[in-house]
């Protein structure tokens, strides 16, 4: 190591593992394998483009448009590409809709896969070891932990998304909201409730 | 290959925390990781298969007591490292030495080409394969294998009886794939399971699990 390199390194107080990424990336850069450019349009595009909120408008175009719902439930990819989303980690995309029979809600035990193009990238919890140990074999405790109580006629569907299979929960569309815009209903569906984790 | 990754059934980690205005990233390192991960799989080809059995192949201590970006950041230089395209030294030195010239290796991605290329996807769906072996409501029961090597067959639905519920079409095998046996293209179907089956009697009734399995990870119940 160069005294330039030692001295930088310790003027900026990195941690270890800030070290390393810094090193592996500038390795990469001086090797002609990674353009930095790249890099940042990765970053960007999945801070600021790809979230929740794209999958919040194909389900409030769904609860407006029963023609689109049933392309959505029939062929969910395409129906999804329609709204101008796809991609890595939505090209088999799956939707599952909530009714009063049936809460659907999705994990991926052995990792954490997540339909990016509508969701985003997970959140911690998703990915962490309390919701992909428990979820499976306990359900209804992990979603009452979470705020949801289901009522024991309901029947609760796991979905552990292990293979390329990528799952979106269309939530029911709440009661009293007959008047509202497409606009004002995407504003009413969240993160947890797409994962199956919240009501809508 | 069983392991702290495939935890589906485990107790003792405790309740789930969420966190209120979760950002996408925590720190920039974070970023860095994960754009880094996803832009040199264009110059040193590598699938996702890889990096997951990568990622399982992170001592069981060591998994658990690590974030999320830190088990990609030990991942991705383990690929990198296993196809000589870094070293030790160098990641110790932060200096880039010479790439031995019988190392196969493509240019970097242009931002244009790695988001086009995202927004296209990796499809898993291939025109053809092995022939289906099983039709919509078919009993299944799950294999009881345990490779050592990387599997998308959770260990909680090992030797289970399920059925049939519908199928996804022929993909790329990731069994096949994560070990290096090139990718098996086969059916792969979606099997739900009664949560009494997997659990016990003590599960509810109603319930029901879905996981999805290639052909090769059924036999006829």
């Amino acid at each position: 190591m160069s005294g330039d390199d030692h001295d930088h390194h310790h003027r900026a107080g990195w941690s270890d593992v800030e070290l390393r990424v810094r090193a592996l990336e500038s390795i990469l850069v001086e090797k002609g394998l990674v353009d930095p450019a790249a890099l940042d349009a990765i970053v960007e595009t999945y801070e600021t483009k790809i979230g929740p909120r794209n999958g919040a408008r194909v389900i409030a175009r769904a609860w407006v448009d029963p023609a689109y719902k049933a392309r959505l439930l029939s062929d969910a990819t395409a129906a999804i590409r329609e709204q101008g989303y796809g991609g890595s980690q939505g090209e088999q995309m799956i939707v599952l809709e909530n009714t009063g029979a049936v809460h659907n809600v999705v994990v991926c035990t052995l990792c954490s896969c997540y339909p990016w193009p509508v969701l985003g990238l997970p959140p911690v919890w998703y990915k962490s070891a309390p919701y992909r140990s428990r979820v499976v074999m306990d359900p209804r405790g992990v979603l009452r932990e979470l705020g949801l109580e289901l009522a024991e006629s309901t029947e609760v569907r796991v979905w552990d998304s292990n293979a390329e299979l990528r799952y979106l929960v269309l939530p029911r569309r709440p009661t009293g909201t007959e008047g509202l815009s497409e606009d004002r209903l995407a504003a009413l569906v969240t993160r947890d409730g797409m994962i199956g984790v919240a009501a809508v | 290959m069983n392991t702290i990754h495939d935890m589906g059934g485990m107790h003792g980690f405790g309740p789930v925390e969420r966190e209120a205005n979760e950002p996408v990233f925590h720190a920039d390192w974070e970023r860095r990781v994960f754009a880094l991960t996803t832009a040199v799989s264009f110059a040193v080809p590598f699938t996702d298969d890889n990096l997951r059995s990568a990622i399982e192949s992170i001592p069981p201590a060591r998994y658990l007591a690590s974030t999320y970006y830190e088990l990609w950041l030990e991942a991705l230089t383990k690929i990198l490292i296993g196809r000589r395209v870094v070293s030790e030294r160098e990641l110790a030195s932060g200096r880039a030495e010479p790439l031995s010239k019988d190392i196969e290796v493509l240019g970097p991605v242009t931002p244009a080409d790695a988001l086009a290329a995202l927004d296209a996807g990796f499809p898993a769906r291939r025109a053809s394969g092995k022939p289906a072996r099983f039709r919509l409501g078919d009993a299944v029961r799950a294999r009881n294998l345990n490779p050592a090597t990387h599997t998308r067959l959770p260990r909680y639905a090992r030797g289970r009886l399920g059925h049939i519920v519908a199928d996804h079409g022929v993909m790329s095998f990731n069994d096949a794939n994560g070990r290096g046996d090139g990718e098996q293209p086969q059916h792969v179907y979606a099997v739900r399971f009664t949560m009494r089956e997997l659990w016990g009697p003590e599960a509810s009734a109603r319930d029901h699990l879905t996981l999805d399995l290639w052909d090769d990870h059924l036999d006829p119940a």
